[in-house]
């Protein structure tokens, strides 16, 4: 049948299909118009200009943390952005370390022969998994941290650290110029160790022989920079944090807020991590580590050859999504006043300009896009994982 | 062959091997749960010494050295009576009635309790499996609970309800009106998206992921913003909702997104056949869908619907930044009063928030894994 044909007998039902579409698409059309026009009058007159013309103008208010230089009286609104958008992904990939670290060792602790281990993580994920995240980060922040003794009373942490209800203060390590090289043999000391195994990988499949590049990579990422760094006559020193009288000199100082989101987001990310982790072991079925065992695998290998592999295909793409989730979640920031992307951008930034509508768009754009781009690399992901049917 | 030639043959009794150790019982438990290895040993002895450091300091905390009486923050200071005071429970009595209705008018209480029966009876009608007429009961739930308890709360003086305006609600009545009008809202409209979203009809399958993906995308913070500081931009002035309206309205879109993707789930796990054979009975696409492929979807489904709405009632919370008085911003609120200021206010005060949410969150867990349950008992038979 040509599609000439097919458009000719079209049946009232298909008639009634295209209408149905047509209606959807003006209603949402109308809807759409109707919002721009009443947002169009409301804001004439409120007197709140419209436009992205304000990006450049400057911004005339302080942000708490800035990781690249930010002036309140000189840096622009599109500057603050950036500083929020740094923030944001600051505490996003320091919680997303943390809490994967955190989330492994509770999900395979659940899984323990151990009795009591299993039921002690069991009651950490049924406990921090049943309490809201803002509940938590209050607690943290307000109970925990705010109580700490002030500047006189300082905890002094052993290694040089202040610790009180200004934040932590850490050393802060100074790196000489020498200090390249032992960058530069760290990065050599990994694509060697790559390359490393490839070779190894290659010559098991020619021969049979399996590669022993374990000891080879770890002499070559850890000695290598080691042996570079006292060659070069150890180009490192602290900067150690110093009581004054009002304050605290020199050092790095970590903010009690940024310290209260990241305890709050790890542990709370960590409870749902700890489930997918469990529940991507169990998925394995229990006839592979069989058929490992009667290969003649020891269980180490089974582990690392059998299980793990397979469990991961499972792991993945839900982990992946609690770190998006992790990210979102870390604009709860804005309760407690760290300057995140949306506290920093549509909580101050909105609040001086009055200009909602862009200023929501473009926060919202960017979760958007930071998803859009995790779902992409996870469906390649997926895609390169999928099981090959023969 | 003589019998000395056999010297395999054993002519003495062989001695007595020691039992072997128990594998049952308190002692084989023990053995086989907790010391079964060097590594499980260390293991074992680590957990116990969390717990020991633990556990004590907590129930001396909350329950031992807590000041249980008392009318201001005296009680609740270091006194010789309570050397090293514990959780100020007082503090929680006083503010009880705020925690639970805000700033609702006294005299008007009554309205509220009513609501929380009316509420209790649906959510036990739908949530008791073997309950009789469970159809009555969702539309008890779904079309006459938020009609009467609209009309109950906010007052309708034609019938001698006063009006109580939204903005003196607050506590618990607003965290759970927020999570039912949630859980009300998106259940339909989720329905709704998810049927679009495997809709045959390009537009309406665009329209469908386009919300679902954007709404997921971005965190229910951005939502709540672009309800509560958009929303009045777009409509005319006289039609612009109030603000716990716009809370419930961004709550209401954030959550269907959530319930479209927990219902498509369901919707994927019914066999093409099903399908087949209902329009091989010849029923149209609606009837086809509300009598032979949703009750199918939906039970499956229910105990991640339920799942959705553990994560719902603990997002609640948010509308706290957005200036409402949920449960938790009366609990703020109550933790900065001047006559309680004590090293312990807040963390009592945050002690108990937590139990209302894990009682009500671990409840509906339990719920969700016992329908799971039943329903892979049906699926094995």
């Amino acid at each position: 049948m040509s599609k000439g044909l097919q458009f000719a007998v079209r049946s009232k039902q298909q008639w009634a299909n295209i209408a149905l579409q047509v209606l959807l698409l003006l209603i949402i059309g109308g809807v759409i118009y109707a919002a721009f026009v009443n947002a169009a009058t409301n804001l004439a007159k409120a007197g709140i200009a419209s436009g992205f013309r304000f990006w450049d103008n400057t911004a005339g208010f302080d942000i708490s943390q800035t990781l690249i230089y930010y002036s309140s009286s000189t840096s622009t609104f599109g500057r603050a952005f950036w500083v929020g958008l740094l923030n944001t992904l600051l505490v996003a990939s320091l919680g997303i370390v943390l809490a994967t670290a955190l989330g492994f060792t509770i999900g395979i602790a659940r899984l323990s022969r151990n009795w009591l281990v299993s039921h002690l993580a069991g009651g950490y994920v049924e406990l921090v998994r049943n309490v809201p995240l803002l509940l938590q980060l209050l607690f943290w922040y307000n109970a925990v941290l705010k109580s700490l003794p002030e500047l006189r009373g300082s905890i002094a942490v052993p290694g040089g650290a202040f610790l009180n209800n200004r934040g932590l203060f850490l050393p802060q390590p100074l790196f000489g110029s020498n200090f390249r090289y032992v960058v530069a043999a760290l990065v050599l000391g990994i694509a060697a160790t790559l390359a490393l195994r490839l070779w190894g990988r290659r010559r098991q499949e020619r021969t049979g022989e399996p590669p022993h590049t374990v000891y080879f990579g770890f002499g070559l990422i850890v000695a290598l920079p080691l042996l570079v760094f006292f060659a070069a006559g150890a180009p490192l020193s602290f900067s150690f944090p110093e009581m004054a009288r009002f304050n605290i000199r020199g050092g790095i100082e970590i903010l009690p807020e940024l310290a209260a989101l990241l305890v709050a987001l790890t542990i709370y990310t960590a409870a749902f991590i700890a489930e997918v982790v469990r529940a991507g072991i169990l998925a394995v079925a229990p006839g592979q580590t069989e058929a490992a065992q009667a290969l003649g695998l020891r269980s180490g290998s089974a582990l690392r050859l059998v299980v793990v592999p397979q469990a991961m295909r499972v792991i993945v793409p839900p982990l992946t999504s609690q770190y998006l989730n992790l990210t979102k979640n870390s604009s709860l920031a804005v309760a407690i006043g760290y300057p995140d992307l949306v506290q920093v951008f549509a909580g101050s930034v909105l609040n001086i300009t009055g200009q909602s509508v862009e200023v929501i768009a473009i926060t919202m754009a960017v979760y958007l896009f930071i998803s859009l781009i995790t779902s992409m690399l996870m469906n390649l992901y997926g895609y390169r994982l999928r099981v090959v049917e023969r | 062959m003589a019998a000395a030639d056999r010297i395999y043959l054993r002519d003495a009794p062989a001695e007595l091997l020691p039992a072997p150790m128990a594998s049952t019982g308190v002692l084989g438990w023990v053995r086989a749960n907790l010391f079964s290895s060097p590594l499980n040993i260390a293991l074992t002895i680590l957990c116990a010494a969390l717990i020991v450091w633990i556990v004590p300091d907590l129930l001396r905390f909350f329950i031992f050295d807590a000041v249980w009486s008392g009318a201001n923050r005296e009680a609740c200071l270091v006194s010789p009576q309570h050397p090293e005071p514990g959780a100020c429970w007082p503090f929680v009595r006083v503010w009880s009635s705020y925690f639970v209705y805000g700033f609702y008018p006294v005299s008007e209480r009554w309205r509220v309790d009513l609501f929380f029966t009316l509420l209790a009876f649906g959510i036990a009608w739908l949530a008791w499996l073997g309950a009789p007429r469970r159809d009555l009961g969702a539309v008890y739930f779904f079309i006459v609970l938020p009609i009467v308890s609209y009309i109950l709360l906010s007052g309708w003086p034609m019938i001698g309800l006063a009006d109580v305006p939204t903005s003196l609600w607050g506590g618990i009545l607003v965290t759970i009106v927020v999570a039912i009008v949630g859980i009300v809202a998106s259940l339909p409209l989720g329905i709704l998206l998810a049927l679009g979203r495997r809709s045959a009809m390009p537009a309406v399958r665009l329209a469908s992921i386009a919300f679902i993906e954007f709404v997921r995308g971005v965190p229910l913070i951005t939502v709540l913003f672009m309800a509560s500081v958009m929303l009045p931009l777009f409509v005319p002035d006289r039609f612009a909702p109030d603000k716990l309206m716009r809370a419930l309205i961004g709550v209401a879109l954030f959550a269907s997104a959530y319930m479209a993707e927990v219902v498509r789930g369901g919707l994927l796990s019914i066999p093409r056949g099903q399908y087949e054979a209902a329009q091989a009975l010849g029923l149209p696409y609606w009837r086809m869908m509300i009598l032979v492929i949703l009750p199918q979807a939906l039970r499956v489904t229910l105990p991640n619907i339920v799942n959705t709405s553990i994560g719902l009632f603990k997002d609640t919370t948010l509308v706290f930044i957005v200036g409402i008085f949920d449960f938790l911003r009366t609990i703020e609120a109550a933790r900065g009063d001047p006559n309680w200021a004590t090293p312990v206010t807040s963390v009592t005060g945050y002690a108990f928030a937590a139990v209302f949410y894990f009682v009500c969150c671990y409840g509906m867990s339990r719920y969700s894994r016992n329908v799971e349950a039943r329903l892979a008992r049906a699926q094995r038979r």
